[in-house]
């Protein structure tokens, strides 16, 4: 080939046979030198040895297609026992022939998930994302929705507010008017309403049987536990990191309390704590739903583990940022809003995660108030007397679906973090 | 280098005015009895050793230190704790730094039309419109749509005077704007300050570039230990200065 080359160019020699190709790759990372050699071979002999008999009781000898436990047994994996169960270990103790609602609300769930992740989506979007998506999962978790009118003036309150307050250069007249009219409608509404003038309507939307949280399973309710959870815990811990360096003592001192207190208990105590302590506090008559509570104390439980990783970032940045925006006149919400939180997420995406997966998995300890998210539905399936003795399979298979889930938000982090320091980088 | 041109100040109003301010960090006294007034228009060079407490001195004005007795009066408003006070001050004082302190995480054009945006409510059109006209006066529009990251010290610097500029200030405060530059990109900074020195900008510099004081400065003030221990034209301050001190400090900075 080099002769090839036209006259004038400097020759290039293409490299020694024992350097090219898959050989030339093999010899400079595997046989580098006689320890890295044996070292290579000792390690392929015993992945292979390990990864032949997992193949050989996984694929070769497994039974997809057994009745009962007792066909299965002295064979291979018995995958039958999945085929059997995969509606309890999905879906738990949802109403058998209602298991398409579960159904719809997990799909729907996971497609908010990925809307979320393109960041395309990070503005109005997310709202209505959310909003409709959290309507669709509890409609057909619930079966039946009723709103009451005093939260349709409280959002009404709420938007024309936000509106108000935040769009107030940007818009104009009439956009600023229809937030006036939202805001006054809500605000006369809802003291019409608490006054008693109004009356106690609700919006009732019950086109399907209604199911209680109690009977809810599996799949859904990981999904439930894990993002709403995430959703609230998110900007609660930004709150709570931004307390933590504020100026005011008061405020820092209760973040600081905070945050120490909920990182000093496991999360399984908390967990007891909202189950059975919970009511005890509450006036006799008001109850709050076990699921709501565990909800709730996982937001509490995640909130102050996102502050310490958000204020790892905010004390990555260096004071000149600060300085430069207060020397333009930003005011502190809009410092941080705009100039700091950017910033400072940007660096902790990978912790961040990191934290976020931690908790996806660590839904499964609310099985101790007796809820049955994923993990622990699959582990009912082990209770069945005719399929005694397959623990392997189940665990398997339920290590399986988390790690699909995980992966793919590890890849995803990854990928966002490229994406956001395109071009800012030197 | 025609910026310069010998005026009277007498009858024109100040700007920025201080009256015997004092500021400690703990027990350490930075600033002792700064009386300094700064007219509209004028363009003061701040010289002085190390530690001196020049920096200290111009980030009292907008509040990025506070002081803790005398008076600074900026555009006829007195500096107070109040919030609003403070940020209507910083709407009429821009200032660049040493090292530059662009917002990395968004482009230049977003640099310059942020705070026109948020802080002046100025419609965005408007604002990329000056930020543009910013860009080219600083002679770099090509690089509106990259990052800072992504320009060299000298361009991210103009970058910075710019963005002050957007805001439309009555004074400008540099904070030794050239001493993170490689030599060889200190003058296209210098010609950018040298150009708004010319348009009538009120500017106040800490620098030991003194070509550049030279050739811009009404008046050079010279700092130690927290006091202003001389101040005067330049051609009489580098041809005659009065005290020790300051030609001590001038035969080091002159002759390096
Ligand atoms: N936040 C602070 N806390 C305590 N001391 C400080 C602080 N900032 C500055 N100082 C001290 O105050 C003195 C004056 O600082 P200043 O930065 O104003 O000096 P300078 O004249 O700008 O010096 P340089 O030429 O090195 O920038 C220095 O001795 C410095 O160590
Ligand atoms: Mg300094």
């Amino acid at each position: 080939m080099t002769d090839s080359l036209p006259t004038g160019e400097r020759r290039q020699l293409a490299p020694p046979l024992i350097e090219r190709g898959a050989l030339g790759w093999m010899r400079r990372n595997l046989f580098s030198s006689w320890a890295n050699g044996i070292i290579t071979v000792v390690l392929v002999v015993f992945v292979g040895s390990i990864l032949s008999s997992f193949l050989e009781w996984a694929v070769f000898t497994a039974n997809v297609t057994a009745a009962t436990g007792s066909e299965c047994h002295g064979q291979g994996a018995c995958w039958a026992l999945i085929v059997e169960k995969y509606r309890l270990i999905f879906f738990g103790t949802f109403p058998y022939e209602q298991q398409w609602r579960p159904l719809v609300a997990s799909i729907t769930l996971l497609a908010m998930l990925v809307m979320t992740s393109d960041r395309r989506m990070w503005n109005w979007r997310l709202l209505v994302i959310w909003s409709v998506g959290s309507f669709i999962t509890f409609l057909m978790m619930f079966g039946q929705i009723h709103i009451p009118l005093s939260l349709f003036l409280a959002i009404a309150l709420l938007v024309g507010g936000v509106g108000m307050s935040l769009r107030k250069a940007i818009a104009d007249a009439g956009e600023m008017n229809a937030y006036r009219t939202l805001a006054a409608i809500g605000l006369i509404g809802l003291a019409l309403r608490i006054a008693g003038i109004l009356p106690a309507w609700s919006l009732d939307i019950a086109p399907l049987s209604y199911v209680e949280t109690g009977l809810w399973g599996g799949i859904p309710v990981t999904l439930i536990l894990a993002s709403y959870g995430l959703v609230f815990a998110f900007p609660y811990g930004i709150l709570l990191a931004l307390g933590r360096r504020s100026d005011l003592p008061l405020i820092r001192a209760l973040c600081v309390g905070f945050i120490e207190l909920i990182r000093g208990v496991p999360l399984i105590s908390l967990l007891i704590m909202a189950s059975v302590m919970l009511p005890l506090f509450l006036p006799s008559g008001v109850t709050f739903d076990k699921f709501l509570r565990a909800q709730v104390a996982i937001i509490l439980f995640a909130g102050a583990y996102i502050a310490e990783v958000i204020r790892g970032g905010l004390q990555s940045l260096p004071k000149g940022q600060y300085e430069a925006a207060e020397a333009l006149g930003f005011n502190y919400v809009q410092k941080t809003a705009l100039i700091i939180l950017p910033q400072a997420l940007r660096v902790v995406i990978p912790p961040l995660i990191n934290t976020f997966l931690g908790f996806f998995k660590d839904t499964s300890l609310v099985l101790i108030i007796g809820i049955f998210d994923f993990l622990n539905t699959a582990n009912q399936a082990l209770v069945d007397p005719n399929w005694a003795g397959f623990p392997a399979e189940i665990y398997m298979f339920a290590a399986l679906i988390y790690f699909i889930f995980c992966y793919s938000v590890s890849r995803y982090s990854k990928h966002l973090e490229v994406e956001l320091n395109r071009g800012t980088r030197h | 280098m025609a910026a310069k041109a010998v005026r009277d100040l007498s009858n024109i109003p100040s700007v920025i005015e201080m009256r015997a301010v004092n500021k400690w960090f703990g027990q350490f006294h930075v600033l002792s009895d700064i009386n300094l007034d700064v007219k509209e228009g004028e363009k003061i060079v701040i010289c002085g050793p190390s530690g001196s407490g020049k920096s200290t001195l111009i980030r009292c004005i907008n509040r990025l230190e506070e002081h803790q007795a005398g008076d600074i009066v900026v555009d006829g408003v007195t500096l107070s704790n109040d919030v609003k006070n403070i940020e209507a001050i910083r709407r009429e004082v821009g200032m660049v730094f040493q090292s530059f302190n662009l917002f990395p995480h968004l482009t230049i054009l977003e640099n310059l039309t942020l705070a026109p945006i948020w802080v002046k409510k100025m419609p965005k059109k408007d604002a990329e419109e000056i930020a543009m006209g910013l860009l080219n006066r600083v002679r770099i529009p090509e690089q509106a749509l990259k990052y800072p990251g992504q320009l060299s010290g000298g361009q991210q610097q103009r970058v910075a005077i710019a963005r002050a500029l957007c805001m439309q200030p009555k004074v400008m405060l540099f904070d030794e704007p050239t001493s993170s530059l490689d030599p060889e990109m200190v003058k296209e900074v210098l010609d950018v300050m040298i150009e708004l020195a010319g348009e009538g900008m009120t500017m106040l510099v800490v620098t030991h570039e003194m070509g550049f004081a030279r050739a811009v400065a009404d008046r050079v003030i010279f700092m130690d230990f927290g006091e202003i221990v001389e101040q005067n034209e330049p051609e009489e301050f580098f041809a005659n200065p009065k005290n020790e001190r300051t030609k001590l400090f001038l035969s080091q900075i002159l002759h390096h």
